[in-house]
């Protein structure tokens, strides 16, 4: 039985392995939104309710974005790593693992996206329309501004699933809290960096779920979010 | 003015297309209000969203001033769009705006700079008489004063036609008042003609010039209100005059009469004065078994089920015909039976 890893020797590993888990679901769910967000309008725009509807463009980009969101985590992690090299020069690192995070992602936001526009009622759509508003001004002081604090709220469950996403990144030496678990925790048998690791991941998905929620509450100006 | 000129619309139904307009004609004089009703499935939403310009027509025109707008594309349509004001039905603010953000939007689309629309939005509640609630979301706001916002957003582009799609469907008969007299004040104070889509009856007693009854799709009338009113065999009639057959006309005292008949009475002269001058002139003895007195507009307006006792009984009717009383006689015969 070896010596347990002091504390501080702990709290310094779990600090820096923290900067990287921010970093890499920080910028990956930036780049996620970006990507997924315009998709998801076009798909809820050339859905059959939508507002320019064009069936075979929904269908094929509906298609695309399923099969990218059946792609499990860890063999998207895999295959892209050519992709990744090309793109950022390595395979491994906090960076390298931004690649797939991001690619994981953009579909789930577009699937998020365009149920949140969805729900956006379609009398209120129908009286901008009646107002002679644009097409353009239609997504953006319409859909995009009633479906507020759903697309925030969305973008926070994407926030959280990135952090227990990047956690398997650990398999590829992928770096941040999932990686410290899985390599110095369970693998050296580390049990007090492992309960360390697992604590601030928790907390971390915690307060990123608190912190949406809250945004998401801010920017509402309906009474209540809660419908009967 | 409008003018909707043999509006036909189908949908793809089962089978078989469902013809929702057959050739629906409608023309609103400037300045007028015009009420449309009909019982639901009659097509009146159809009408509705056709002249929202939501909804192409199969065939048919639709005219505001003289340009017909339904062939319109792209930004001519979108332009059109701002010249018919739309009061939606049911709830169509968007609930992230404030009232004065909302009243805002059709200005925004017409891309009016924002001096001059905040100028525009405080008129435009100013006339709605929400000017104290310019800051207040929807929400916040109840569904007379709601629907009032919308009138305002409806109005912001100063279309010369105004649509509004059953605007009193979801509120109480009190509040319901409220959203008619700003329909009422829009017409006469800014000269707005006013298409109003609705079931409730109450909406063309109060506000309304004309009325099309639309029926399985047709006009099957059109006409004044107080036109109609007068018009045998009308079918809104019924519907817009109190009711004649109430507690206390029962047969056997009908039978006691020598004349029975329902009299519809238009205008203030009549209504106040024609009974009683038609029993003291030719002495006989006039009592109302029925009916009552209601108001189109600002115009009194009575049905009344009347029997008349003495010689000259049927002078007296004629009497009251000469003067514009609409009289129906009543099946005298059951009457006489009963008692």
């Amino acid at each position: 039985m070896r010596e347990p890893t002091p504390w501080d020797r702990v709290f310094d590993l779990v600090i820096s392995a923290t900067g990287d888990t921010v970093y890499m679901v920080g910028i990956a769910t930036l780049l996620a939104a970006l990507g997924g967000i315009p998709l998801g309008i076009v798909l809820h725009m050339t859905s059959p309710t939508g507002l320019s509807p064009r069936r075979i463009t929904h269908r094929v980009l509906g298609a695309v974005v399923d099969v990218g969101r059946s792609l499990p985590f860890v063999v998207l992690l895999v295959v892209l790593s050519a992709f990744t090299r090309a793109l950022v020069q390595t395979t491994i690192g906090p960076t390298a693992v931004i690649v797939p995070l991001t690619v994981g992602a953009v579909p789930f936001v577009a699937r998020l996206v365009e149920s949140a526009l969805r729900e956006v009622n379609v009398a209120v759509v129908e009286a901008a329309i009646t107002t002679g508003a644009s097409r353009l001004r239609l997504v953006r002081s319409v859909l995009l501004r009633e479906a507020g604090p759903a697309l925030v709220a969305a973008i926070g469950v994407t926030a959280v699933t990135l952090i227990g996403y990047s956690a398997m990144a650990g398999v590829i030496g992928g770096g941040g809290l999932g990686d410290l678990a899985i390599r110095h925790g369970y693998q050296r048998n580390d049990e007090r960096i492992l309960l360390a690791s697992v604590l601030v991941l928790g907390g971390l998905a915690w307060l990123t779920q608190l912190t949406s929620d809250f945004i998401a509450r801010t920017i509402d100006r309906r009474r209540s979010a809660l419908r009967v | 003015m409008i003018t909707v000129e043999n509006l036909t619309k189908s949908f793809p139904g089962k089978g078989d297309h469902v013809l929702a307009l057959d050739g629906v004609s409608l023309s609103v004089p400037a300045g007028t209000v015009c009420g449309v009703v009909g019982p639901s499935g009659a097509g009146k939403s159809t009408l509705a969203r056709c002249v929202a310009l939501l909804e192409r027509p199969d065939r048919g025109s639709i005219r505001v001033e003289g340009v017909d707008l339904v062939a319109l594309r792209g930004r001519e349509l979108r332009d059109a769009r701002r010249r018919i004001g739309v009061v939606p039905q049911g709830d169509s603010l968007l609930r992230q705006r404030t009232a004065a953000g909302n009243v805002a939007l059709p200005l925004e689309s017409a891309g009016m700079a924002a001096p001059a629309r905040r100028a525009r939005v405080a008129e435009l509640l100013d006339l709605v008489g929400l000017t104290n609630k310019a800051g207040s979301y929807p929400d916040q706001l109840s569904g007379g004063q709601r629907q009032r916002v919308a009138v305002a957003r409806a109005l912001a582009a100063s279309p010369s036609v105004l649509l509004a799609d059953e605007p009193t469907s979801a509120l109480d008969p009190e509040t319901t008042g409220s959203v008619l007299a700003v329909l009422d004040r829009v017409r006469s104070e800014l000269g707005v003609t006013v298409l109003v889509v609705t079931h409730d009856m109450a909406v063309v007693r109060r506000i309304c010039d004309d009325v099309a009854v639309l029926e399985a799709g047709r006009v099957v009338e059109h006409g004044k209100v107080l036109d109609l009113l007068t018009q045998p065999g009308s079918r809104i009639t019924a519907s817009l005059l109190p009711e004649v057959d109430q507690a206390g006309s029962t047969p056997r005292e009908v039978g006691q009469y020598d004349v029975v008949a329902e009299v519809v009475l238009v205008g203030f002269a009549a209504v106040g004065a024609l009974l009683p001058e038609a029993a003291h002139r030719h002495d006989v003895e006039l009592a109302i078994l029925g009916g009552g007195l209601t108001r189109l507009g600002e115009t009194p307006v009575a049905r009344f089920k009347i029997g008349i006792n003495g010689e000259r009984s049927e002078r007296a009717l004629s009497w009251l015909a000469e003067r514009d009383a609409v009289i129906r006689r009543a099946p005298r015969d059951i009457g006489g039976l009963a008692a």
